[in-house]
């Protein structure tokens, strides 16, 4: 297990009776980016969101195994889920800023867990639009309404929000899938740069997406785990024919 | 008969009807308006009525109506939003929750009358209230409150799901994040619910002929102690609504001019209840470009 990574062990996920996740274990590396794959579905969603407990949301949905982060099993009852989301960032499909300003839409999250000096929380907002590429394009409007940024705007400024609480872990659904192609390429771009300080987890319905940015890809189907590996192997050589079949567009 | 003949005569009669409504509804008004515009008056809305000469006016009357919605909205809308939010983001789905539903939506379809004598018997008399603006308000949060509570239930049910997560994943509390991202969120909608809600507690009348009384003291409009009995802000005092001053003069009215006074007090009260209305769009309105303003 690696020091800022995280490890699901015989993960499952019931929605009443049914079964969308069946006994998924696999580990994410920090400093990697891992790509979910699969038909719809298939179960990887589900996946994700049971990550940071998101799915505790959703009355009937029960989640059984372990979740290994920094040494705590975070799917233990005991745990403090609220504490715990701030460790692990997540992006959804379609940019869902606050009705806020931009600066606010950033200094939300860290001004709740403590910081209120004006001075720290510019800093923050600053280095968190860095991060996320956005500063040069919005720094002479931060007080305007994140609404009226383009919708890779938002989405950047979602990356940045989520930045901005100091997570070690990013989870990210689809979020390029509601983007046009320019705009795609600039959060590819952004989830390459972000590699090198946090562990990403990213679904994805984009094959070509998923051999473009990812170090690992893992294969979802009908809420199993097929295989994971590394991407390179994914793509050119699996060990599954289902994979194979899957990548080569034979199925899905 | 051929398809295109049958969905011409469909399309007839559809038509026909919206028209009918319309006018009803421009009928109704216009009768009412014209009825009683020319009665309405500076004088009108700000002088006392008279009981036997001509020439009285419906200013105490007025003024209960709108200080008894103020009263009421202070009850209904702190109870109403507390329960629309439990209900909304703490309930689980169960029965128990199915039958506080159920309950609010009783509660709401109440014939009113009922409400008032529920009100005389157990509120003015059994807790001794008296006929009091206090006793009106309560009677009138039992409409008002399960309004309220669908208001905010469904005004928070319909933030989306997106926004509450994203804050959930920052790691805020649950509560923050619905008093911080989902209520700014759903604000305009409760807004112009509660307008809207106002409009039936303004134009109500038969709960409030046994709980607020039917007549006022004389209100002396340059004391503002609440605790004196003649103050206009004295909730304990008996106070009769423009609603209730309607239905008592045509009634019992001995003026010789009662009809031309209810006739104005009825324009007023449909102005008022239409301002209500047009406020909402346009608050509503305002508030969503606002949020959506650059967009």
């Amino acid at each position: 297990m690696s020091d800022n990574g995280l490890s699901a062990r015989d993960l499952s996920v019931y929605y009443g009776n049914k079964q969308a996740v069946k006994d998924i274990s696999l580990d994410f590396a920090a400093r990697e980016v891992t790509a979910l794959i699969g038909p719809s579905g298939c179960g990887k969603s589900t996946f994700l969101r049971s990550l940071n407990r998101m799915n505790d949301l959703i009355g009937g949905a029960r989640i059984t195994g372990e979740i290994w982060i920094e040494g705590q099993n975070i799917n233990d009852p005991s745990v403090d889920v609220v504490l715990l989301r701030q460790k692990i960032g997540m992006v959804w499909q379609r940019p869902n800023p606050f009705h806020k300003s931009i600066y606010e839409n950033i200094a939300f999250g860290p001004r709740y867990h403590g910081i209120k000096n004006k001075k720290e929380l510019d800093g923050i907002v600053e280095s968190s639009l860095r991060k996320a590429a956005l500063w040069e394009e919005t720094k002479d409007r931060l007080h305007q309404s994140a609404l009226a940024l383009s919708g890779g705007q938002q989405q950047r400024l979602c990356i940045a929000r989520s930045l901005a609480v100091k997570p070690s872990i990013i989870l990210m659904d689809e979020p390029a899938s509601a983007l046009d192609p320019v705009s795609t390429a600039k959060i590819e771009e952004l989830i390459a740069e972000l590699k090198r300080d946090y562990c990403i987890i990213i679904v994805t319905h984009n094959m070509h997406q998923a051999a473009r940015i990812s170090d690992k890809t893992a294969f979802f189907y009908m809420g199993e785990l097929v295989e994971c590996d590394d991407t390179q192997k994914m793509f050119t050589n699996p060990s599954k024919k289902q994979t194979d079949d899957y990548i080569s567009g034979r199925f899905g | 008969m051929s398809a295109k003949l049958a969905n011409r005569i469909a399309t007839v009669v559809i038509i026909a009807m919206a028209l009918f409504i319309v006018a009803i509804l421009v009928g109704l008004l216009g009768y009412i308006l014209i009825r009683g515009l020319g009665h309405v008056s500076f004088d009108f809305l700000t002088s006392v009525p008279q009981t036997i000469r001509a020439g009285g006016g419906i200013g105490p009357q007025l003024f209960n109506s709108l200080f008894l919605l103020v009263l009421t909205l202070l009850i209904t809308v702190p109870l109403g939003v507390g329960a629309g939010i439990y209900m909304s983001e703490y309930a689980k789905a169960n029965r128990f929750t199915d039958f506080i539903r159920l309950v609010v939506e009783v509660l709401s379809s109440f014939p009113s009358i009922v409400v008032g004598l529920f009100g005389l018997l157990v509120l003015v008399q059994f807790f001794g209230l008296g006929y009091s603006l206090f006793a009106g308000a309560l009677a009138l949060t039992v409409f008002n409150l399960p309004l309220m509570v669908r208001i905010t239930e469904q005004a928070i049910r319909s933030v989306p799901k997106e926004q509450k997560e994203a804050s959930l994943a920052l790691g805020l509390s649950r509560w923050k994040t619905i008093t911080s991202i989902m209520l700014p969120i759903a604000m305009p909608n409760i807004l112009t619910g509660t307008i809207l809600a106002s409009g039936r507690v303004f134009g109500e009348a038969a709960a409030l002929l046994f709980t607020a009384g039917m007549s006022s003291p004389r209100l002396d409009f340059t004391n503002w102690n609440p605790f004196s009995p003649n103050s206009p802000l004295n909730p304990f005092r008996p106070a009769e609504t423009l609603a209730v001053h309607i239905w008592k003069i045509n009634s019992e009215g001995l003026a010789p001019d009662a009809a031309e006074i209810a006739a104005g007090a009825s324009a007023v009260l449909v102005i008022v209840v239409l301002l209500f209305n047009f406020t909402a769009r346009f608050i509503g309105g305002y508030i969503h470009r606002k949020f959506t303003a650059s967009k």
